[in-house]
């Protein structure tokens, strides 16, 4: 079980968090083609190695925030 | 009978191929199978950066059934199942395919309207299923609690009697000997580290063992497809996760059908050698790292006791993860890619096993012709453009 670092209540365990995939997935400015639009709502980036990721503490204090995990040893570490 | 010491050559690669398979695993192999049994293409090589079929097909509970939900998945899993029918004949080898039954339980009202209306979709498309309630699921499967006052009361299931189980590592040994004697090279400790793309057309792959000329290239990588891809410039909607699995100690016989439940996310059958055999939901967040977290083996136990009381005192002997790709629909990616003569079948998620043959036939038909197979159509990169999405997320049976 991973031990994210939660911004307002400190370390914590995995159960109390809910995943939320990739961060900073910008919403498309302007005019946006079919493409575009598809790549921002399906694809996400997917790296073996270290991923920005959102966590939300569903089960405390209900910050989302920002952590980097390296998807393969599942080290984490703050954002740089 | 004798066993014979080796079921397939251990090539070092050639120089070129006219069809070059990235990934070992079963797909790969029953792909590589079909393209040489139906197409007669048998300058092919399958790369495997381990050992043959040591990924998901290794880490899989074996599961086959056919009872999607939409036209689009009920035909190509419907194909698969009829292929797993002959598949111990055709490849004169005994798969221990036992086609012992697939319950999948309801224990709400929402449950309850999903699996009957999933019942006429199967019956509408040929596809065998039966709705039973709780007295009869008792009668199919006497070990499960059917009780009113269990914690998640049985309120019905879906039937496949035509779904079951085989035995993962008979499949991928059949298939790779079927390959092999094709004339089929198997490379294993051959990892693929990037791709040559001249005029947006793939020419060959670079490998851990040197350059490899290919006519075609086709992925069937599983979780690591978006690894691969990322290699050719490609951005694939996957996302890998674990999906951990576990095993009992042998036992007795004690359970002779599948009996899965999506709304406590626990599947279970027996094996042939005893052990019961449970996967679990996959754990929420991206990982190549084939493990997951206890929190998920043990949510799953948990929901295992409450539907059967009798396994309370049995023993875990291990448990697992293997790496799943899973896609923003549940319905798995085949097809051709933007890169011409790279072709990509992934996606499967958590019910790859299953659509092992049938996926294999339409992929080896999909990369002979250039063109998608009709039952591979659907399932093109394309649909998420067109929003023509297949969603799956009800009868995939696992939490995505």
């Amino acid at each position: 079980m991973l031990l994210l670092d939660c911004p307002h209540c400190g370390p914590r365990d995995e159960n109390e968090f809910h995943y939320g995939g990739q961060a900073g997935v910008p919403y498309p400015a302007g005019e946006t083609t079919d493409e575009e639009w598809a790549a921002y709502v399906f694809v996400r980036d997917n790296p073996k190695g270290w991923f920005r990721e959102r966590w939300f503490h569903v089960h405390g204090c209900r910050t989302w925030f920002t952590v980097e995990r390296h998807t393969v040893t599942h080290e984490i570490r703050k954002p740089g | 009978m004798t066993h014979p010491d080796f079921l397939w050559r251990n090539p070092d690669p050639r120089p070129a191929y006219d069809v070059v398979i990235v990934g070992g695993g079963g797909h790969g192999l029953a792909t590589a199978h079909y393209l040489a049994n139906n197409h007669g293409i048998t300058n092919v090589a399958v790369l495997e950066r381990g050992w043959l079929a040591g990924g998901n097909m290794a880490r899989n509970t074996t599961i086959i059934r056919s009872n999607y939900l939409w036209d689009e998945s009920a035909a190509i899993y419907e194909h698969s199942l009829k292929l797993w029918e002959g598949l111990s004949a055709e490849l004169d080898y005994d798969l221990q395919f036992s086609q012992r039954g697939v319950l999948n339980l309801a224990h709400n009202l929402g449950d309850v309207r999903e699996g009957r209306r999933r019942v006429n979709a199967n019956r509408l498309n040929g596809v065998d299923a039966e709705w039973l309630g709780p007295e009869e699921v008792k009668k199919f499967c006497p070990v499960v609690n059917v009780s009113g006052s269990a914690r998640y009361p049985v309120m019905g299931a879906t039937l496949q009697r035509r779904g079951g189980i085989a035995k993962h590592d008979h499949v991928a040994w059949a298939l790779a000997r079927s390959a092999d004697g094709h004339g089929v090279d198997l490379i294993q400790g051959c990892e693929v580290t990037g791709f040559e793309i001249t005029s947006n057309r793939v020419v060959a792959v670079r490998t851990s063992r040197g350059r490899i000329a290919a006519g075609k290239v086709a992925l069937a990588a599983a979780g690591h497809t978006s690894v691969l891809a990322a290699q050719a410039g490609l951005r694939l909607p996957l996302q890998s996760h674990p999906l951990q699995a576990l095993v009992s100690e042998l036992l007795e016989p004690v359970l002779d059908c599948v009996v899965m439940s999506n709304a406590v996310h626990v599947y279970v059958s027996q094996a042939h050698k005893g052990e019961l055999v449970m996967g679990a939901g996959i754990d929420a967040y991206n990982s190549y790292g084939q493990r997951g977290g206890v929190h998920v083996i043990e949510a799953q136990m948990a929901a295992a006791l409450e539907l059967f009381p009798i396994f309370s005192r049995v023993r875990v002997l291990r448990t697992w993860a293997g790496i799943v790709d899973v896609s923003p629909d549940a319905s798995p990616i085949i097809g051709r890619t933007p890169v011409d003569g790279l072709y990509v079948n992934a996606g499967w998620g958590t019910g790859g096993f299953k659509a092992t043959p049938g996926s294999g036939w339409v992929y080896a038909d999909t990369i002979a012709h250039d063109r998608p197979h009709p039952l591979a159509e659907p399932f093109a990169l394309e649909r998420f453009t067109t929003g023509a999405l297949i969603d799956e997320h009800g009868a995939a049976a696992v939490a995505h």
